[in-house]
């Protein structure tokens, strides 16, 4: 690449990042400015003060954010972890075995992924009420499931084909049983991808907004973003934008922690070596 | 330790196809058996029906006496070392040898020590810890076969275990093999494409084409009496040179001139029109170098030198041959049935590394015609073919094997003398 080139690059590259970034940017400055500077104009706070998230955290706002903090950790947490246990199983299935209907599964499971989920939340509304799952976690997590456990198996099947067949054979020659040599070789061989899946599937129950807001009605089960749009101002003159931009911030960072966290894991080419180098 | 039996074991894939087709073979116990032939002739299929990772379609699979056609992987008693090894990379090189031990829920310290002992045998005590994407091919092959040899398995299968490892390292490996195989006495399978592999290493050799066995026999068999054509050309490197000829009484005429032959040999071709003449490289030599004594035996004929290639200890020369049409393009068929991809129809014949002979001159050449073949170029039929000779070569090998086996049992057995009864008991109920 020649030197003019390699300017382009980075000039395209950095043209990207602010892009995408400058909207983050934006409303991390907004949750530091106090109630006055708010519509100022200003990019940066004009002396940044922690009022809007006393306000959530301590304040007036924490009886509506915290608890849908908890809601949606719990809820999310429980989703992903179900819908990872659940599509471990059946990308196993469809990389591995050759069933009737496997290419059904697949698209089925495509189609439920596409599927508007505005169209599907009144009714479930009413089914909710009358079964009475309506504003409880059950009643979030088997929707947020229907969200995310597509992807998950399209995801890990993809990861378990990668895996070669051998490894699993090795281990039935070796005395294993189908179930152990999934146990002990293949699903550790398939740990990036595992972590992969779950934090895809957490971020796709994260930010659900539509469930969240329909399928609830308290504290109960309210999750975050549902929470964040029924803040309300000091008086009926007055938006709530300093706290909602705060609440958007700290919902921001267990995404962010969770990729940093992971991120070496979902790298790391744990086959490397295992088949011939 | 057992024996395995094939009975008319038939393999068809889905569309019809039968990969391997009515294979029959009796593998003694202790014996090291080597299934060989080029891609795509079924011999990994067979390895993967003997094991169980492949359905058998019809026949009976039959090791130590039992059927086992219904029989899980893991109820064969089987250990198999894989072309890429297969070794599981988030295990340490100590987990992965012990992983068959683990899974037969073994007591820790009886793990250890089979590990350790198996790890000495394969010189990776070194390496215990380590994980297997830290090791060299050649230390990933031992914990393969590490793996392998851990449990007291009824037999080793090996699919071609060498083929990743580059040319030196193979050879050592192959040594290794031998050693190790000789030295438990087990009975072993061994897939491979390599015929240098399948000379060396087998008892017994057998060779597929197609799915179909061709001829099993000790390599000294295969080698002097080959069945056919396919089996001529297959083993030996360089291959066997394959002459047309036409009979014209007790002559066979060749483009290398005459060639008498004796009167068994001659009534066997008697009537015939046009045939080919299998002749080993070795079996030419330079005329000028040639004993007096030996001279007789042989015939000698002049020809035009292609290229000469002088490797020290031997020197190979190319002599180029004219051939009828047909014959011309069943020698090409024959050699990209073997995987390999011969342009001309030419002549290499062995000579003495001392020899004077020059490209692109004329010079006189000597054949020995003593131990040539006449095949049939339709049928591919080995006209001259003395099944009583390949038999006794046979017949040899498998005294040696025996002789081998008793010796390795012998140490085995002392060696347990002081161990818990049960396991030494068990080896000498095999041995009896």
């Amino acid at each position: 690449m020649s030197r003019k080139e390699k300017i382009w690059w980075w000039i395209g590259g950095v043209a990207i990042v602010v892009y995408c970034l400058f909207p983050i940017g934006w409303i991390v400055a907004l949750s530091f400015k106090s109630a006055g500077d708010l519509n100022s104009g200003d990019f940066l706070p004009n002396g940044a003060v922690l009022d809007n998230y006393s306000l959530i955290l301590t304040g007036n706002a924490s009886d509506l954010f915290l608890p849908a903090l908890v809601n949606s950790f719990g809820i999310c947490l429980i989703a992903t972890a179900i819908s990872c246990l659940l599509s471990m199983f059946a990308a196993y299935a469809i990389a591995r075995l050759d069933f009737p209907g496997k290419k059904l599964v697949l698209s089925t499971a495509l189609v439920v992924a596409i599927f508007p989920v505005i169209s599907i939340v009144t009714p479930l509304f009413n089914v909710w009420r009358q079964i009475g799952l309506y504003d409880t976690w059950p009643g979030l997590i088997i929707p947020y499931l229907s969200l995310t456990l597509p992807i998950s198996i399209w995801t890990m099947s993809a990861f378990f084909r990668e895996i070669p067949w051998e490894m699993e054979q090795a281990a039935q020659v070796d005395g294993a049983t189908t179930w152990q040599a999934f146990r002990k070789v293949i699903v550790p061989l398939a740990a990036p991808g595992v972590f992969t899946t779950a934090i895809i599937a957490f971020f796709i129950a994260w930010n659900d907004f539509v469930y969240g807001i329909s399928l609830t009605s308290t504290e109960n089960a309210r999750p975050v973003p549902a929470a964040l749009g029924l803040f309300s101002g000091a008086s009926q003159f007055e938006d709530p934008t300093g706290a909602i931009a705060a609440a958007a911030v700290i919902v921001t960072i267990p995404v962010v922690v969770l990729v940093l966290l992971f991120q070496r894991r979902i790298v790391a080419g744990l086959t490397n070596g295992a088949v011939k180098g | 330790m057992a024996s395995i039996e094939m009975k008319n074991i038939v393999k068809q894939y889905g569309d019809g196809y039968p990969a391997v087709n009515d294979v029959s073979l009796d593998i003694a116990d202790g014996e090291f058996m080597i299934l060989v032939g080029p891609s795509g002739c079924g011999k990994s299929t067979l390895l993967r029906m003997i094991v169980g990772l492949e359905d058998i379609t019809s026949g009976d699979m039959v090791i130590g006496g039992t059927r086992v056609n219904d029989k899980a992987p893991r109820d064969r008693n089987l250990s198999m070392v894989f072309q890429n090894y297969a070794l599981y990379p988030h295990m340490t090189v100590f987990e992965n040898i012990a992983f068959p031990l683990r899974l037969g829920k073994m007591a820790d310290d009886e793990v250890r020590r089979r590990v350790i002992e198996a790890s000495d045998v394969l010189e990776l005590k070194d390496h215990l810890d380590r994980k297997p994407a830290n090791l060299s091919g050649g230390q990933r092959q031992r914990v393969a076969m590490g793996r392998a040899i851990v449990r007291q398995a009824e037999a080793f299968l090996f699919d071609e275990p060498l083929s990743n490892l580059d040319a030196k390292l193979r050879g050592q490996m192959r040594t290794e093999i031998s050693r190790l195989q000789r030295r438990l006495g087990i009975t072993t399978v061994y897939v491979t494409h390599d015929q240098t592999e399948a000379m060396t290493l087998g008892d017994r050799v057998c060779v597929l084409r197609k799915g179909k066995i061709q001829q099993v026999a000790s390599p000294r068999e295969l080698y002097e009496q080959p069945v056919n054509l396919f089996v001529a050309g297959f083993i030996g490197s360089p291959p066997m040179n394959f002459l047309p000829a036409t009979v014209e009484g007790n002559n066979l005429m060749t483009p290398f001139g005459p060639i008498e032959l004796d009167e068994a040999r001659a009534a066997k071709v008697a009537g015939r029109d046009l045939l080919l003449v299998g002749i080993r490289p070795e079996y030419f030599e330079d005329a000028s170098l040639v004993d007096e004594a030996k001279r007789p035996v042989g015939s000698v004929f002049r020809a035009r030198v292609d290229v000469t290639e002088w490797l020290g200890d031997s020197q190979y020369a190319y002599i180029p041959y004219e051939a009828p049409e047909s014959i011309t393009a069943q020698l090409r068929e024959l050699s990209r049935e073997l995987d390999s991809e011969e342009l001309r129809t030419q002549a290499i014949v062995s000579i003495d590394s001392t020899s004077r002979i020059r490209e692109g001159r004329e010079a006189e050449f000597w054949l020995d015609t003593r131990k040539i073949h006449v095949f049939d170029p339709h049928s591919g039929e080995n006209l001259t073919r003395d099944a009583e000779a390949g038999a006794e070569l046979t017949r040899q090998a498998t005294e040696d094997r025996l002789e081998h086996l008793e010796a390795a049992r012998g140490r085995q057995d002392g060696a347990q003398d002081g161990q818990s009864g049960s396991r030494g008991g068990a080896t000498a109920v095999g041995a009896a």
